[in-house]
């Protein structure tokens, strides 16, 4: 309990009266009292601390623990073991459909554009015209293929994090984690951002006008 | 100036789509010596194989990237003039800013049309 022991007021008092009343040669049986009121009154402020620890800990436990049930709840070595996994495959598959079916769509336009060649006047002119159209639009494959591939580089994230997650909770919980894959050594990786949304992109023009301020 | 359509034009690119793309709408400029590659390394290699008249690469390419390629090109002083357009998704004012430094020649950003094509390879060859 505080206040068995001298407060720090009294402490701070009980030396001023001693500096004043002895100056510089206190007496030996002044002093032993006086670290005897300290002793007490530090005995008295660490167990205060050391109970508040004791209850911060505790209770830091029961919220690891709780967090622990939590997330053993959600199964997170199926996440790892199968959902991601499916998610990657369902997604390399995707970019594979999109390139085998911009490969059709290119070998049809190649065939239209040839007919366009043979093909006088205004007609063989809007054919080739619609031709080029195709092409440019075909630039969906490529744009489709990197946003796809930053979502299973983001998974991937995902897995290793819920793998450290994992390791961190120990073996009783779910399965070893895998280890984490560090990226290869490049000082330019943070600039391989991909393709960006609307809202982040800088457009030709803006591109234009940036190249030009160097100029 | 009139542009040399014989003029010989190496496009890199890791997708074939896009190689596909680039080089019909190249033909429909009339330009006819096309050459592929599919990374940075590749294109190196077909660089000092070749005299090349104009680079067109992508940025995002495994293991040497477009950026890697254009400083290896600026490097290298028998390749060092090669005009280099760079045509990538990479949009980031950043990577605008990182090609430049490195030394493109100009940017077309994904996805871009036929126009800006034209445009920006008469903008290179005729500067």
């Amino acid at each position: 309990m505080p206040g068995t022991g001298t407060s720090k007021a009294d402490l701070h008092s009980r030396l001023e009266e001693l500096h004043r009343r002895y100056g510089e040669t206190v007496p030996l049986s002044e002093l032993v009292d006086l670290a005897r009121r300290l002793l007490e009154r530090l005995h008295d402020e660490v167990s205060l601390r050391d109970r508040d620890v004791y209850r911060e800990l505790a209770a830091l436990g029961r919220y690891i623990s709780r967090a622990k049930e939590e997330i053993r709840s959600i199964h997170p070595d199926d996440i790892s073991a199968e959902h991601i996994p499916t998610a990657n495959v369902e997604l390399d598959a995707i970019v594979q459909h999109l390139e085998a079916a911009t490969g059709s769509i290119l070998d049809a336009t190649e065939t239209i554009e040839a007919v366009a060649a043979e093909t006088s006047g205004e007609a063989g002119q809007r054919l080739q015209e619609a031709v080029t159209a195709i092409y440019e639009a075909c630039n969906f494959q490529d744009i489709s293929g990197q946003r796809i591939t930053k979502v299973i580089a983001t998974l991937k994230t995902i897995e290793r994090r819920i793998g450290m997650l994992v390791g961190a909770l120990g073996p009783s919980a779910v399965n070893s984690p895998e280890k984490v894959e560090t990226p290869p050594p490049n000082c330019d990786l943070h600039l391989l951002n991909g393709p960006q949304l609307p809202d982040n992109a800088n457009s030709q023009a803006e591109i234009d006008a940036l190249l030009a301020s160097f100029d | 100036m009139t542009l040399d359509k014989n003029l010989n034009i190496l496009i890199v690119d890791d997708y074939k789509t896009m190689l596909r793309i680039i080089r019909n709408l190249l033909k429909q400029l009339d330009f006819s010596n096309i050459d592929e590659a599919t990374d940075g390394g590749a294109a190196l290699a077909r660089l000092k194989e070749k005299s090349y008249g104009l680079v067109i690469s992508d940025w995002n390419m495994a293991p040497m990237t477009g950026l890697d390629l254009l400083r290896a090109v600026r490097a290298d002083s028998t390749l060092q003039a090669l005009p280099f357009i760079m045509i990538t998704a990479e949009s980031k004012t950043e990577n605008v800013v990182a090609a430049k430094e490195a030394g493109v020649n100009n940017y077309i950003v994904k996805p871009f049309n036929a126009e800006t094509l034209r445009t920006k390879i008469s903008s290179v060859l005729c500067a």
